[in-house]
């Protein structure tokens, strides 16, 4: 899952840096907050931590054997935020020191397994383990699952990545310049491997540790290990919308998968224009279509003309692009409002 | 471990699980070994500076991403070959350590795009008659070739450089300091880890007398992985007190003692020129 350099272009480079870089603040400001000087050598030992996870071979069922990426533990046993910092740090000591994932595409890797693989495996972690004892057997699935999410999530943003450079960068005789395959080869190629094999590893090894630390270390499920752990319960509920939030908007491209118009939300224009008639009969059951849309539907559509019509903003020439940074646009108008929204409640939620 | 790094002979080991694990993890610290004690030659490119080589590293980054011809690309690896030759780096450490293990993780991946990218034909395969398109084959080149190139110059940085003066070099190139002090200790303590797991396997290996069954060995790779981790955690431990206690307020401080030289400035002014090259040959 290590994306090596040149694979993606240099403006996915840019703005999965962009995109990763306001998680690197937030749970660097976070850790720091809470711990103070004792961050330094816990982020360090554990990136090293994570490194050499990264090398124990698992033996699989059917021969093969797998590795896992450790995030989900560190996720389990840090919290989210601490396992962003030393899951990223042990990125760059592979790809700085040993070659391993690019030095170009070290955002991307991280966003996909660091940000995306801790947020994904501690939500889990979370919601399956609510409630139950720290001995319980549940705890040892809901490790389970959240590793096995977190690496199939991780892997499913790095085949998006893969598979929008075909669409976004070709050069004028439509030959792919960086990684070549559409999203229908590049989803199915890394999910397969990841949803058996990969993911098995971390599955069995995130659930295989929780159930060793639960007979050897339980101290280390309480939570008294984790930095994330000493806020209020008030905020926790918050949390976890934040992170589905913020994992909505990492997996909204996915509407890129999605070819043609959605049934019913068909443009005025669409009722005139000849292959468009064709996929709304086709779509309707071959049922008759009138020659001009609707004079209501063409009144109302009228009315207001947004700014990303279908997507993709007038200066932008590329249909996929658009529809990516729609989705990053959207998704971050909601989030700011929600923040906005939370920080009023907050505010007025205090006592003076 | 990787997809790249350790390809280059890491798991054809045979053996029980221990014996692999414990070959697996050695391999990785004789890599780290080989590169200082490679860094510690008189070679071309251990004279340079290592702020200097950072920044000409980026700069050849971006010339293999933005090349849009492999003619422009086999140039540039013809390059990493000729500074490697005058670095004493051979083309066998290259082949082993850079183009073999990319070839091997990309040449998986650029292959299937000879047949999969739709565009004019060139020929069919003979038996099994699947056209190769020239877009595909152009597209498969481009991809190998930036590979290959940017593997081949981080493989040279790190063959020429110390891992303290790239970290040195990060730090007065305005890196911030926390980032630089934790990938230091970072790459300190992955030695500490590996020598730990290396020892416990061995450990249990002379224990063992005969191979584990899958669970067993599952059980054990489990298990290891939890005294690791509670080691790790007794370690941080155990440096926190010991960095308070040797005066530790937040801070940190590092020394700098480089010195730029008229040739660094040279071989930055060559490798910035190359991605403007690349883009005015392109225009």
């Amino acid at each position: 899952m290590h994306i090596p350099d040149g694979y993606l272009s240099p403006s996915t480079c840019a703005l999965a840096y962009a995109v990763a870089l306001p998680f690197w603040l937030v749970a660097y400001q976070r850790a720091k907050r809470l711990l103070h000087t004792r961050l330094v050598p816990l982020f360090a030992v554990f990136s090293a931590f994570c490194f050499v996870i990264m090398m124990f071979n698992l033996p699989l069922p059917g021969g093969t054997s797998g590795h896992a990426v450790g995030m989900a533990i560190v996720s389990i046993v840090l919290g989210p935020w601490a396992s962003i910092i030393a899951v990223s740090l042990a990125l760059l000591i592979q790809a700085l020191f040993f070659g391993d994932g690019g030095i170009s595409s070290f955002g991307a890797n991280s966003l996909n397994m660091a940000v995306v693989g801790s947020l994904v495996a501690w939500a889990v972690y979370r919601l399956l383990s609510a409630g139950a004892s720290l001995s319980s057997r549940r705890r040892v699935l809901a490790a389970g699952a959240a590793g096995y999410l977190a690496i199939n999530a991780a892997a499913l943003l790095t085949a998006i990545e893969f598979g929008v450079q075909p669409m976004l960068f070709h050069d004028a005789s439509g030959t792919p310049l960086y990684a070549p395959y559409p999203l229908s080869v590049a989803v199915p190629a890394m999910m397969i491997g990841h949803l058996s094999f990969a993911g098995m590893a971390e599955m069995l090894l995130t659930a295989g540790l929780v159930a060793y630390l639960q007979r050897s270390q339980p101290e280390l499920l309480a939570g008294q290990a984790g930095i994330g752990e000493q806020s209020g319960s008030r905020s926790r509920s918050a949390r976890q919308l934040w992170y589905g939030l913020a994992g909505l908007m990492i997996l909204s491209p996915l509407g890129l998968l999605a070819a043609g118009t959605a049934w019913g939300e068909w443009a005025a224009e669409d009722f005139a224009d000849p292959s468009s008639r064709q996929q709304i009969i086709q779509a309707s059951g071959l049922h008759a279509l009138p020659q001009a849309a609707p004079e209501g539907l063409a009144r109302l559509a009228g009315l207001w003309s947004a700014p990303f019509p279908d997507y993709a903003p007038a200066f932008i020439h590329s249909a996929g692009f658009g529809y990516v940074l729609s989705a990053l646009f959207g998704a971050g108008l909601i989030l700011l409002s929600l923040l906005l929204l939370s920080q009023l409640a907050g505010k007025r939620g205090l006592p003076q | 471990m990787s997809e790249q790094s350790f390809i280059a002979g890491g798991h054809r080991h045979r053996g029980n699980i221990a014996e692999r694990m414990v070959h697996g993890l050695q391999q990785v610290m004789e890599h780290a070994l080989d590169a200082e004690a490679q860094s510690a030659r008189q070679g071309l490119l251990q004279q340079l500076d290592p702020r200097i080589k950072l920044l000409s590293l980026l700069a050849v980054l971006s010339a293999a991403l933005l090349a849009r011809q492999p003619g422009s690309l086999l140039l540039l690896l013809g390059l990493a070959v000729l500074l490697g030759q005058c670095s004493q780096i051979s083309l066998r450490q290259l082949y082993r350590q850079a183009w073999l293990s990319v070839l091997l993780f990309s040449g998986v991946l650029a292959v299937p795009a000879l047949f999969l990218v739709p565009g004019e034909t060139l020929f069919s395969l003979p038996l099994l008659g699947w056209p190769v398109s020239r877009q595909g084959l152009y597209s498969a080149a481009l991809l190998l070739g930036r590979a290959e190139v940017a593997a081949s110059f981080a493989l040279l940085l790190m063959l020429s450089t110390p891992w303290t003066h790239v970290l040195k070099a990060m730090r007065s190139l305005g890196v911030p300091v926390l980032l630089v002090a934790l990938l230091g200790m970072t790459h300190r303590y992955v030695f500490v880890l590996l020598q730990t797991a290396s020892q416990m396997f061995e450990a249990r290996r002379s224990r063992m007398l005969a191979p584990a069954s899958g669970r067993m060995a599952r059980q054990l790779i489990a298990s290891s992985s939890g005294v690791l981790l509670g080691k790790a955690f007794q370690l941080s431990s155990d440096v926190h007190l010991a960095m308070v206690s040797r005066g530790y307020r937040g801070d940190i401080y590092l020394l700098h003692s480089f010195h730029t030289r008229k040739r660094d400035w040279c071989a930055l002014l060559l490798a910035v020129a190359l991605p403007f090259l690349i883009v005015w040959t392109h225009a």
